[in-house]
């Protein structure tokens, strides 16, 4: 791996972060953020990681938790924050809000909020690229609730029947709402689902940016090769809860400052400070650099106007 | 002109649309090498004509097939998938009430989604209620998405051609016992406009509104009322959504009087939508009450006289409509 790679997962680990913290702010001033605000806070390692392992091209399909995804695979920060306040000059008009964001010029083609909603429609794009010949492959982000849901079983089935340019990324932050991985299911480790689909399953280090990364290059070097699906299943864990309203009560405070000591930027930057690619002043300017960034996303929010109540009326059919 | 059924006027459609477009792929329990190989069924024969990279049979799996669609046809091919049983809609109603009929709204229109879903529904085939129940109005009721309803072979050539070439999901609701209806189908390739109502028999008394394979017993019952000096007025939706509104006004207005005629049971059902259209924009013009005559609310039953208990006859039509004609 080059450092110029080292550097942009880094980047955009932190970046994800200041986006994230200064929504959890922004959160807590009434009024605000309308609706729901689910955080993808701890988990940066993998998005960074997957997305830096993809081409533009690429598909990814992600779910309620698609920040730090839709940030790491190119998407505009501006058009996802006045998306986020519902905002006419929002990247859909102010039609998904945060939670059913879509970017179609960076090829993130579908947020989903129905838990494993998504990957059937991940084997639709693996199939269109299998189909049109396309040097391409599709990614589909999922939580480890989703791997409960049928239509996890069915499609997952149906890619590796069909030997489809698909690689399945569990994330899998230990809960699912309020309920631990443990008390809804018996599967130690998720990646041993894909044994029934006849496919690989393997456990990555979620917190490892660098770890995340390799395992896509090769996941997706075998999905060029016509090998078939293959599912990751990357071990990591939520800071935040199911929704910036959820107190968390059932998150033990230690389980949480222990995974909180593993973060994935501090993993990274002590790697980068560590073989000398980043100096302290380095690291300074780089962060003003993000925060600038994040202020000019939340001006720019500001700034822009509510859709008219009648556009309500667009977007349904062409 | 060629005389034959609504299956083979739909393997008609799908063949010619998949020589013409080779974005056109068609997926499905059964759509290729099938239990029922015979030459009324809509997908026979294209196996072997456009061979299995085209023609998908997939697994049991109809929350994984309409995904398919949804994720192929933003990808900018035209699939055609097949739910085999209107029933089992229940189980891909997921990916296509939630991500079918929503994604171009929440893209903020960026993305399209030309996707077609077959499904056969209706009563008569002694299946019983888990393969026979007509759900039009639950896919009705989710915006979204078109609806069409063929009750012709010729409609359905013609609608099915349009819904392919459409760029917004379709659904596409075919009734199976229409599959060995045979009926005078052009050879050339044409389309039907989906959203236009088509007024299969002209008349001044009653207006019947109706669609799928309930026109058929709108016209038997027709027939019988003409010798009786009533004429009936059969306007055919052929399409629920978008709904041709005009049509049914003109006619209403015309005739004073309606009769929403439907096979899905009653409450609910989309002829209270017909029924609230006419009560909302023609009431001035109603001379009698509006009749609906759909099916009783109970599920479909196996036992052939019950069966046929449940599926509204020209007996109940044409008692509806000489009840509002006094």
């Amino acid at each position: 791996m080059n450092n110029q790679k080292k550097f942009e997962l880094y980047k955009n680990m932190l970046l994800t972060r200041r986006f994230e913290e200064k929504l959890t702010e922004l959160c807590k001033i009434e009024g605000k953020i309308p609706g729901m605000m689910i955080l993808c806070t701890g988990q940066e390692a993998v998005a960074a990681g997957v997305c830096g392992a993809l081409e533009i091209d690429d598909v990814i399909i992600t779910n309620h938790r698609s920040h730090g995804h839709l940030i790491a695979k190119g998407a505009n920060l501006k058009e996802l924050m006045a998306e986020i306040y519902g905002k006419r000059t929002g990247c859909n008009k102010g039609k998904s809000g945060t939670l059913h964001l879509a970017v179609p010029e960076v090829n993130a083609l579908c947020t989903t909020t129905v838990v494993g909603g998504g990957i059937p429609i991940a084997v639709g794009t693996a199939f269109a690229q299998q189909y049109k010949k396309q040097n391409q492959i599709t990614v589909c982000f999922l939580g480890n609730g989703s791997t409960d849901e049928g239509s996890f079983h069915e499609a997952l089935n149906m890619a590796a029947l069909w030997n489809l340019p698909l690689i399945t990324i569990i994330e899998n932050n230990v809960y699912a709402g309020a309920q631990r991985t443990e008390e809804i299911t018996r599967v130690k480790d998720l990646a041993d689902r894909a044994v029934s689909y006849g496919i690989p399953g393997e456990i990555v280090d979620g917190n490892d940016a660098i770890a995340v990364y390799e395992a896509t290059v090769n996941a997706r070097a075998r999905c060029l090769a016509g090998e078939g699906p293959i599912l990751l299943e990357c071990k990591t864990y939520r800071w935040r809860g199911h929704g910036e309203a959820d107190h968390q009560v059932y998150q033990p405070k230690d389980e949480i400052a222990a995974w909180m000591s593993r973060c994935p930027i501090k993993k990274l930057q002590e790697e980068l400070l560590q073989e000398q690619l980043l100096s302290e002043q380095d690291i300074l300017n780089i962060e003003a650099e993000i925060v600038k960034e994040v202020e000019s996303a939340v001006q720019f929010a500001e700034e822009s106007p509510w859709p008219a109540p009648q556009e309500a009326l667009e977007d349904v059919f062409v | 002109m060629q005389q034959i059924t609504m299956g083979q006027a739909i393997q008609q459609a799908l063949s010619e649309e998949m020589r013409r477009d080779p974005g056109i792929f068609i997926a499905g329990e059964g759509v290729g090498k099938s239990i029922h190989e015979s030459p009324v069924m809509p997908t026979y024969g294209l196996l072997k004509e456009f061979g299995p990279g085209r023609v998908k049979d997939t697994p049991v799996s109809e929350a994984a097939i309409a995904g398919l669609a949804v994720g192929a046809s933003v990808m900018g091919l035209r699939p055609v998938v097949e739910i085999m049983f209107n029933p089992f809609f229940t189980i891909a109603s997921d990916q296509i009430v939630n991500h079918a009929a929503k994604l171009r709204y929440l893209s903020g229109g960026k993305s399209t989604f030309p996707l077609v879903v077959r499904i056969k529904t209706g009563a008569g085939i002694g299946a019983g209620c888990q393969h026979s129940h007509n759900l039009e109005a639950w896919v009705a009721h989710c915006p979204g998405l078109k609806v069409v309803m063929p009750g012709t072979p010729a409609d359905a050539k013609g609608l099915l051609k349009s819904a392919i070439r459409d760029d917004n999901p379709v659904i596409f609701i075919e009734d199976m016992m229409l599959n060995f209806v045979p009926g005078q189908v052009p050879e050339e390739d044409y389309t039907i406009p989906i959203g236009v109502a088509d007024i299969k028999k002209p008349g001044k008394d009653v207006t019947v509104v109706t669609w799928s394979k309930m026109l058929g017993v709108a016209l038997k019952a027709a027939a019988q009322l003409s010798k009786e000096g009533i004429e009936i007025e059969i306007v055919d939706l052929r399409t629920l959504v978008p709904l041709d509104k005009e049509t049914i006004l003109q006619s209403v207005r015309k005739t004073g009087r309606l009769v929403v005629l439907h096979e899905a049971t009653r409450t609910g059902g989309f002829g209270g939508e017909i029924a609230a259209l006419v009560a909302e924009e023609a009431f001035g013009t109603l001379k009698a009450p509006i009749k609906r005559v759909a099916a009783p609310d109970i599920p479909v039953p196996f036992s052939p006289p019950l069966e046929q208990f449940y599926i509204p006859n020209e007996e109940q039509l044409i008692q509806a409509v000489k009840s509002i004609i006094g």
